[in-house]
């Protein structure tokens, strides 16, 4: 029994639904009780969906129980099956319908239905979303392919040289992370190679395209938490070889380019050449990325402190794009996805970080409230947490809230994704010409640090509540390029910010040392947003000398100590 | 005494068999509706000092997180015990394992007066006896936390049905008296609370209390002089156990609108024999002001067609003030469950030619109501975007048991929600 108060992953069943509502022509029948209708709305509010979820559920009662709930599961299927004409059908339980043990998927495919029936067995009791949309598309796979099934050990036949090179992108789902533009992206991409895009899969497919899997030279497992079981089965089984980089951030782009054009046998150079490491290819390149992190405004973005949590694979993409292509430090790294937990830990050892393996909430805002970041990049849960602890903060992974599921064009894959990331991890952040011009007005009668934003009038509240990027708000201040841009905390009393995440922890519990009055006026001379920190540090680093009263000396002594 | 005739008959009361008789389509098949664990969410905000422990699976977690919608608070008053695998394996180790998180959870939480174990489909299905578990709880932990227990299981309760549940559980351990008083029962924001209060105030009426309070800790006294005036039209199995205390029941239409709430405060005034021209006095400027807030929105909905799918048990006391106020025409009036006496003032209100339906089976009811092509359609948030999608205007049933929208002050707000809809689609030109 394991206590939960917010929840990551939703119920396996769940994750059948995704497949199920990503596809055209499959329906699933879920032996469930009342109120398990509740997952619809995830799909119709959350990703606006235009249509209800292709599911019928069989609404079992209490008073259903003493009798045949078996007989619900049956004419559930026959009417579904009758009013929907579905080409492929699921059959699964929930929770609740597990413990009936009505075997709801052997009493289906006993129907002897004119189409392909395919029984899950998805354990609500030990696992959960992902994995329930990862078995599911196994299975709808493995069943729909059945009959193209090769003898063991035949050899895959050569593809005709007059026919482009063609690959299935796999993996992409409805309440996946931007997947509707990932695919998108990654399709124009390959069409760049000179490669063909076979199947989609389950995203907007059909149950035909399924059964053209194998048609395709190679296979390229997108998302390895939805696809990486059905990539690897068709691999084994029909010989299919796998692109397996996932192709977030410039750098993963252009070696995933590398791969897909060395597995379709194509020449990479025509999309690589212009996208070269360090090149600014401002006219050439698809990628601002790499010239807009090198532009002098980019240089306050140098060290920021980045703590990093989501599913895995966007987790440890996000760590690397923060690290090579934003110049962040990372602070902090973890995941929600147990199951591909080895690839985080790996990650975690590159940025020196413990990885953080949980899907336990409070431990996650434990972690970052510990490490101090200045950016979070998480899930909406994350967002929450940074809102509440005041940090900037920018969404890279499921699960999400209706407004990371953006009207425009916004991928996070390939070189047009790497230009979103950036635009979404900066706005957060106060930018680095207005950081300086905080510090230069920030005693002035018309801007100091309780003035309320000039442009909203003198009777406005200081900040405008309810922003989701509330550390923006505090510059009405032009940022023209006359001013001289300098490294914002070389020359400041800021530099006490960085001192290591477990510190900070330690600062927390300890009693505070009292502060000499000059001291804390030199103290109100920092930045605000940056203030709470100094000060802790400050007197951490008194109370372990034990030092008595708090004075400028220790103030700046103690910047000393934590300045780089 | 005061003459019991003079207070507004204005209602046809009793006066004939119009909505009364309306014969109702029973339905079973797919219900598009929440369980009752739903109820958390706003009885959490309501009892300030309680907490709530689901004891369930990973699905009821998500359920309450997507029905919330949003995570405001880093630490909410609720959460769930997800069964595990092992759980299932041996109940006696279960037990433990639920004391074990529940005493953690009280060390965690001071502030926790009163916890409510909630049952689940699942905890319900494998026989886990949470009455048990708070009986044993509770001699651990009182004074300090009193553990009550409940079921919200879907198997056993739809949507609103879960606060009945709640409040039922209560029930057994509220004090006795024999005090003539009034108990307004039913959850309703705190907001309505002191309105309500103010108007039996200046009726005269009380001492009054509402069931639930504000603190869980605070239960209101019941007895023989006990009579319930219902706030909400779905707290059935709450009256019936009051009942049982000796409390009686003031038959009223629910507060819903001027009409509605005026006739409810009669109810009252009728029992404490408040004489005709001081009800006028105090109820008659609150109505006015309430029926011209409300008559800012009739033209938008004068005329057009509503159709409400089953939802909340609301479904049939909002109908007729929509019909009876702002003209709306009713196509079909949908309710998870029909609790004839609870409607027994509410159901002559509905004109003769409305089709009430009980239960669901949606794909059957979405037929009926694709053929009858309503102006709007009152529905919950699985079915609003795709019917809009196919054209029809949708009102959001939740938002009446998540805002305010009981009595005079607020009638103004319950026929906007209705409105907005329409006026929204007046204005988009895309």
């Amino acid at each position: 029994m394991q206590l939960t108060l917010w929840t990551y992953e939703g119920p396996p069943h769940v994750g059948a639904m995704r497949i199920a509502t990503s596809m055209e022509g499959v329906h699933y029948v879920l032996h469930a009780p009342q109120g398990d209708t509740y997952a619809d709305l995830l799909f119709t509010m959350i990703e606006r969906r235009d249509r209800r979820p292709p599911v019928t559920y069989t609404t079992f009662q209490a008073r259903d129980l003493g009798g045949s709930t078996a007989e619900l599961v049956t004419r559930a299927a026959a009417e579904a099956v009758d009013r929907f004409k579905p080409r492929a059908l699921l059959v699964g339980e929930s929770c609740t319908a597990e413990l009936l043990q009505d075997q709801a998927g052997t009493l289906v495919q006993g129907m002897n239905l004119p189409i392909p029936v395919v029984p899950l067995e998805l354990p609500s009791y030990s696992k959960k979303e992902n994995w329930g949309a990862a078995e599911t598309l196994y299975q709808l796979v493995r069943r729909l392919l059945a009959h193209r099934i090769p003898a063991p050990g035949t050899p895959r036949p050569a593809r005709d040289p007059q026919r482009r090179p063609s690959a299935n992108l796999l993996g992409p789902t409805v309440l996946g992370f931007r997947c509707r533009d990932d695919v998108v992206e990654i399709t124009r991409l390959l069409g760049e190679l000179g490669i063909d895009v076979n199947a989609v899969v389950p995203l907007n497919a059909t149950p035909e395209d399924i059964a053209r899997l194998p048609d395709a030279d190679f296979n390229i497992d997108l998302y390895p938490e939805i696809s990486g079981i059905t990539a690897a089965w068709l691999q084994r089984t029909f010989g299919m070889p796998c692109a397996k980089t996932v192709p977030m951030g410039l750098s993963a782009t252009r070696e995933f380019v590398a791969e897909v054009a060395a597995l379709a046998g194509v020449d990479a150079s025509p999309v690589l050449g212009r996208e070269r490491p360090g090149a600014a290819g401002f006219d050439s390149s698809k990628s601002r990325l790499a010239w807009y992190a090198r532009s002098v405004d980019s240089t306050y973005l140098t060290g920021k402190r980045v703590f990093v949590f989501g599913d895995a694979t966007h987790a440890v993409a996000a760590a690397r794009i923060a690290a090579e292509e934003m110049g962040f430090t990372v602070v902090g790294l973890g995941t929600y996805s147990r199951e591909l937990a080895r690839p985080v830990r790996d990650a975690a050892r590159i940025y020196g970080v413990e990885p953080l393996i949980t899907d336990d909430y409070l431990e996650v805002e434990k972690a970052i409230a510990d490490a101090a970041p200045e950016l979070v990049l998480g899930t909406q849960m994350e967002r929450h947490i940074a809102k509440r602890l005041g940090i900037a903060c920018a969404v890279i992974s499921t699960p999400m809230h209706v407004q990371d599921v953006p009207a425009r064009y916004s991928p996070v894959f390939g070189f047009e994704g790497a230009n979103v990331l950036f635009d979404a991890w900066v706005h957060p952040l106060v930018m680095g010409l207005e950081e300086h011009l905080l510090q230069m007005f920030r005693d002035d009668f018309e801007f100091h640090d309780d003035a309320p934003p000039s442009h909203l009038g003198a009777a406005t509240e200081a900040r405008v509540t309810g922003s989701e990027v509330a550390p923006a708000a505090v510059a009405p201040v032009p940022a023209t390029h006359e001013t001289v841009a300098t490294e914002p905390a070389s020359g400041s009393v800021a530099a006490i910010v960085e001192a290591p995440a477990a510190a900070a922890q330690a600062a927390a519990t300890d009693a505070t040392v009292p502060w000499a009055a000059e001291a804390e006026r030199e103290l109100r001379k920092i930045p605000f947003f940056v203030r709470g920190k100094a000060r802790r540090n400050t007197e951490r680093y008194a109370h372990e000398r034990g030092v008595k009263t708090i004075t400028v000396e220790t103030l700046y002594d103690a910047k000393a100590h934590f300045g780089r | 005494m005061t003459d019991l005739s003079a207070l507004p008959p204005a209602l046809p009361l009793g006066s004939g068999l119009r909505g009364a008789t309306i014969p109702v389509l029973r339905e079973r098949g797919q219900r598009e509706v929440f369980c009752g664990l739903t109820g958390i969410v706003w009885l959490h905000r309501k009892m300030q000092d309680a907490f709530f422990l689901v004891v369930g699976s990973r699905t009821c977690a998500h359920l309450i997180q997507s029905a919330a919608g949003v995570m405001i608070f880093s630490e909410p008053r609720f959460g769930t015990a997800i069964l595990g695998d092992r759980d299932l394996a041996g109940i006696a180790d279960a037990n433990d394992e639920l004391d074990r998180l529940c005493v953690q959870l009280l060390e965690r939480r001071p502030d926790i007066g009163t916890l409510f174990l909630v049952g689940s489909c699942p905890s319900e299905v494998i026989k886990l006896d949470l009455a048990k578990a708070a009986e044993r709880l509770s001699a651990q932990l009182l004074p300090r936390v009193r553990v009550v227990s409940y079921s919200g299981s879907g198997i056993e309760t739809t949507f609103t049905q879960g606060e009945d549940s709640a409040l039922g559980a209560l029930v057994p351990l509220m004090p006795r008296s024999e005090a003539r008083q009034l108990l307004v029962v039913g959850c309703v924001a705190d907001v309505v609370e002191d309105q309500f209060r103010r108007v039996f105030d200046q009726l005269g009426v009380g001492p009054v209390s509402f069931f639930p309070a504000r603190r869980a800790g605070d239960l209101p006294s019941v007895g023989p002089n006990t009579d319930l005036l219902l706030a909400q039209p779905f707290v059935g199995n709450t009256v019936r156990a009051l009942e049982a205390l000796g409390a009686r029941v003031l038959e009223a239409p629910y507060p819903f609108g001027a009409e509605g709430t005026t006739e409810w405060f009669a109810a009252a005034a009728r029992a404490w024999g408040v004489d005709n021209a001081q009800f006028q006095t105090v109820t008659r400027p609150l109505e006015e002001r309430a029926r011209k807030a409300v008559s800012r929105h009739v033209t938008r909905l004068s005329g057009k067609s509503l159709f409400l799918m089953p939802d909340s048990q609301l479904e049939i006391p909002i109908a007729r003030f929509l019909n009876r106020e702002l003209g709306m025409r009713l196509i079909e009036v949908g309710t998870p469950h029909l609790d004839r006496r609870l409607m027994a003032a509410e159901l002559p209100l509905l004109p003769t030619d409305v089709a009430l339906s009980e239960g669901q089976d949606v794909e059957r009811q979405l037929d009926r109501l694709r053929a009858a092509s309503p102006d709007l359609v009152l529905c919950g948030l699985g079915l609003a975007n795709p019917l809009e999608a196919e054209g029809f205007a949708t009102k959001w049933s939740i938002e009446l048991v998540f805002s305010p929208v009981h009595g005079y002050e607020q009638a103004g707000d319950l026929a906007e929600l209705f409105a907005r809809p329409l006026d929204r689609r007046e204005r988009l030109r895309v």
